[in-house]
């Protein structure tokens, strides 16, 4: 029993690691095989965690520990942290996978999409598991190398140069917390992230260099949670393929970065130390920066995506934002928009890919009266975008709710007047589009079709965005009960905060 | 301990071998060679492990000072152990290559040089002398210009040229250290140097010669204008052990005498100096390899780059015993994936070379396409030459760093970091070349030319296996290393 608890968190990233390597190896022609690993590996990762969610809810520890060299250790550990992570990515993978065999069918080189997906997918369970700081760089970097391939996937110069200002923001990150982490280990040996953080024995001595250390992690983090202003790459990375835009840009990569500024804050400096080193004020000064010029940009897009990015940019940073507000109320609120924004987000990324499949639709220019061509992906896409908004029931309202009244709680109001505004923003730039789906009239040609009863696309792209748009549902209608993610992130709070 | 002499005389036994046999005969001997070597270098290392001591042998029952002494400590073997891995993957892969042209002829000598520079580089590395380190040096000097003149074009033989005057040079100016030393303490042993030698201005001099000299042969800038044009016009096999095996094997000379013989010259304002030279090869190797517009030649100027790491160690190890033992570790570590990563780009660039008829990165688009696994490998060896984790050199460039930041070093700190996004920049333009698709008709890629593109990715896999593996050769390194245990 002992070496199967050591083994499930290796073989959460090894299931897709292989899976990812088979791939590989097989010709482009043999799509009923690779549909059939891609699917496997992700039923059985889900599988693990759920497996996983039992024993960590009943108190069971698992950790993977190799040792690579000297006192470098790479560890994977399972706890309510990690976990929320993993079952978001898990289950949303299965999601993207089915929607994106159907989305690229028939499109050239898919053995090296798929091969780069799965690794994706290993590199994000990888930083959800990692225990400690040099495995999490592991994982974020081989998650910087293997979206690479998935944004430049198209292979048209628009894609490369996207890809190029992805690389450069990224891999400049990386170096940037390449430096920070090296910094630490000099300081403090091997750290590993611990409930409550490990760093307070270092707190009297080296206050100042914490600090700058702290100031380098978050702009390292910060590229990939896309905080103003090194948030540049991800309207430019747009270009990928829906799935990629979908699963990566609004879920693995800025979620990445989101749950590194988690583990720094709780697990790595711990709450106590932000506060005597005053290093969380900054911080959410920046997010709440972030919150509104990002909401600000959005409103000015007229492509789709692109609206939907800045729109990322600026919810991302709902998380960063209850991270620095420090109480138990905002740190629930922070930990569980990371689940429900990734939820809402997918949901709208793959209706725009659907709007975009089947009708060419891919400005909002053009969005009048898709309401009536295509009734579900459009109904999925107006609640979603309510979600974003903040109206209740939708999961959205949770988390906002749960920020405003950790800002009341922490003695911070002006976090509320931010909430506002972006609420106000959001709903300027979402409503618009929901109008002009439902309320105006298709163009001419489109006209003579009428209402019809269901999307003219393939289930396989439909059922997906049904299905996450369910789950945003259920996260808000249910956040009472305990299956659902609030739940889990009043578990991690209650943990964090030894309460 | 007779594992040791065969790591010498199997190469050179195939040396011989192969120039008078041919057809299937002559692959027998090769796939015996290789094995042969490789297999004794294994018990080799096996030994030195077991008797966790270096192992000392007088070839012929001659001792020191007369005779010829080896020395098998774990650096050693650690160099011979990736000498293999490399010479096998490079191998398997000049079998395809020369297979494709004629049976006899110049090409056929591929072989018999090869494997003499193979016996060579093994028996520099057992060397416990300074002045046999100067002759399998100039043995492997040699047979590396012999190599690179292979095809008789007229680049190739400038290039070749060029390469044995600069050669020469830096082999006499190692020689003049030598002898200088010998006349100032009678010896030549490393060993008893390292008691005889006291700091001061003929010791400093010996020091400087010798060093310049190794600095030549491996390229260090401001000597680094010889090797673009020779290892990117080589054939590719050539190319590959030019800027893996070879220019290590003077780098190695460089640390083995700079910590032992010369231990007490760290701290003199030469590791400064040799430290600055290091940087800006590390800046104007990889500035230059951002604007080749050939691939081989991007993986050459790439090599100008990262032995400038190598050269770091010797500034970093001058502050304290702690940032010395850090350092160390890191740039042998350095070194040895260099090797490995390096031989696999220019192995996967030799692909496409020979597959596509060109390796100008402009004309790339749709290659991606037709080679997938060369450029999986070349971008497999980029991750290390990045140094960006799971990859040995990522371990490395931690090493490096962890010493640089402990001691306050930043401007070490940050050329090691500018060097690694300068390297993601060049290896990332020659890859996105490769996956443009617009406007390309693209032709499937046909199987004859797996024979090159595996052993690519075969060896482009080492550093990734280095990276995860590492605790094996670190604990082969403790063993007689300069700088006390791993910490």
């Amino acid at each position: 029993m002992i070496t199967w608890n050591a083994w499930l968190p290796m073989l959460v990233p090894a299931v897709s690691l292989l899976a990812g390597a088979w791939i590989f190896c097989l010709r482009e022609d043999q799509r009923g095989l690779r549909g059939v690993v891609n699917i496997t590996s992700a039923l059985l990762k889900i599988m693990l965690v759920i497996l996983m969610l039992w024993g960590v809810y009943q108190h069971q520890f698992y950790e993977f520990r190799l040792h690579l060299f000297g006192r470098v250790d790479l560890v994977l550990h399972a706890d309510p942290v990690s976990l929320l992570f993993v079952s978001l990515s898990a289950i949303l993978w299965l999601v993207t996978t089915i929607y994106a065999i159907a989305y690229l069918e028939g499109s050239p080189n898919r053995t090296r999409f798929f091969g780069f997906f799965s690794l994706c997918v290993s590199a994000t369970t990888g930083i959800a598991l990692a225990g400690n700081l040099l495995t999490f760089l592991l994982f974020y970097e081989l998650l910087t190398l293997s979206t690479y391939p998935l944004v430049v996937h198209r292979g048209t110069e628009k894609a490369l140069r996207a890809g190029r200002v992805y690389l450069a923001y990224t891999v400049g990150g990386g170096a940037v917390l390449l430096l920070a982490i090296s910094w630490l280990y000099s300081l403090a040996g091997p750290v590993q992230f611990l409930e409550r953080g490990s760093l307070a024995p270092l707190a009297a001595s080296h206050p100042g260099e914490l600090r700058v250390i702290f100031g380098l992690l978050v702009a390292g983090l910060g590229v990939k949670a896309a905080l103003a202003p090194l948030h540049g790459w991800l309207p430019v990375a747009m270009v990928a393929p829906a799935p990629v835009s979908a699963l990566l840009h609004a879920v693995a990569v800025v979620k990445a970065g989101a749950f590194g500024l988690v583990r720094v804050v709780y697990d790595l400096y711990g709450i106590e130390l932000c506060r005597d080193l005053q290093v969380l004020v900054p911080l959410s000064l920046v997010a709440a920066f972030t919150i509104v010029y990002g909401s600000a940009r959005a409103l000015f897009q007229d492509d789709l995506k692109r609206r939907l990015a800045y729109s990322t940019v600026s919810q991302v940073s709902y998380i960063a934002l209850g991270i620095a507000t420090l109480g138990p109320l905002a740190t629930t609120g922070g930990i569980v928009h990371l689940v429900h924004q990734g939820l809402m987000k997918i949901t709208l990324f793959l209706c725009a890919g659907n709007f975009a499949e089947s009708l060419h639709i891919h400005r909002i220019s053009e969005m009048n009266g898709v309401g009536r061509r295509m009734p579900w992906s459009t109904a999925a896409f107006s609640l979603a975008a309510f979600g974003m908004i903040g109206v209740p029931p939708m999961a959205g309202f949770v988390s906002k709710w749960y920020i405003g009244l950790g800002a009341l709680e922490a003695g911070s109001p002006w976090v509320i007047l931010v909430l506002l505004a972006s609420s106000a923003l959001n709903a300027a730039y979402f409503l618009p589009i929901v109008y002009r789906a439902w309320f105006l009239p298709p163009p001419k040609a489109a006209a003579t079709a009428g209402w019809s009863a269901g999307d003219s696309i393939h289930p396989a792209l439909l059922w997906p965005v049904l299905a996450t748009c369910f789950l945003a549902l259920l996260a808000g209608l249910l956040a009472g009960s305990s299956y659902s993610p609030l739940f889990w992130a009043r578990l991690i709070t209650a943990r964090e905060y030894g309460l | 301990m007779s594992w040791i002499v065969f790591t010498v005389l199997s190469p050179l036994f195939g040396a011989v071998a192969s120039v008078v046999t041919g057809g299937r005969l002559r692959d027998a001997v090769i796939a015996l060679t290789a094995g042969g070597t490789a297999l004794s270098c294994v018990m080799t290392a096996a030994a030195v492990h077991a008797a966790g001591a270096p192992l000392r042998l007088s070839v012929g029952g001659w001792g020191a000072p007369l005779g010829i002494r080896l020395h098998a400590d774990g650096l050693a073997v650690v160099l011979m152990g990736a000498t293999v891995v490399i010479g096998a993957f490079v191998t398997a892969y000049a079998r395809s290559y020369f297979g494709f042209r004629a049976e006899s002829g110049r090409e056929a000598l591929f072989w018999p040089i090869w494997f003499i520079m193979w016996g060579a580089l093994n028996a520099l590395y057992l060397s416990g002398d300074i002045f046999n380190l100067y002759v399998t040096l100039e043995l492997i000097n040699l047979s590396a210009v012999a190599l690179v003149a292979l095809p008789r074009t007229e680049a190739v033989l400038r290039a070749a040229i060029r390469y044995l005057f600069v050669a020469f040079l830096g082999s006499l100016s190692y020689l003049f250290g030598v002898a200088l030393l010998y006349a100032e303490t009678g010896a030549l042993d490393i060993a008893m140097l390292a008691r005889a030698v006291e700091p001061g201005l003929s010791a400093s001099a010996s020091f400087a010669l010798m060093l310049a000299g190794l600095m030549i042969k491996c390229a260090l800038f401001p000597m680094h204008f010889w090797l673009p044009p020779a290892h990117a016009n080589a054939p590719s096999p050539v190319s590959a052990l030019l800027s893996s095996v070879v220019v290590t094997a003077s780098a190695y000379i460089a640390l083995r005498l700079g910590f032992t013989v010369f231990s007490p010259l760290l701290a003199s304002p030469l590791a400064p100096v040799i430290g600055t030279l290091g940087a800006a090869a590390v800046i104007w190797g990889s500035l230059s390899a951002l604007l080749q517009p050939r691939m081989k030649m991007v993986v050459a100027y790439s090599t100008i780059a990262q032995v400038g790491y190598i050269f770091l160690l010797f500034p970093l190890a001058a502050a304290s015993p702690a940032a010395a033992t850090l350092a160390w570790y890191g740039a042998i570590y350095f070194a040895v994936c260099h090797a490995c990563a390096k031989a696999a780009a220019f192995l996967a660039a030799g692909a496409v070379l020979d597959v596509a008829g060109h390796d100008e990165v402009r004309r790339f688009p749709g290659l991606a396409r037709r080679f997938p696994v060369a450029f999986f490998a070349f971008g497999l060896a980029g991750v290390n030459l990045v140094g960006l984790p799971p990859s040995g050199g990522f371990l490395a460039k931690w090493l490096l760093l962890q010493s640089a930041i402990g001691q306050g070093a930043w401007v070490v700190a940050a050329v090691l970091i500018a060097g690694s996004l300068l390297a993601a920049g060049y290896i990332i333009r020659v890859l996105e070349r490769a996956i443009v698709e617009e406007g390309i008709v693209t032709r499937p890629a046909d199987r004859r030319h797996r024979g090159l593109t595996w052993p690519a990715l075969g060896l482009a896999m080492a550093p990734i296996v280095l990276g995860f593996a590492a605790h094996l050769p670190m604990a082969l390194l403790e063993i007689g290393s300069p700088v006390g245990a791993f910490p």
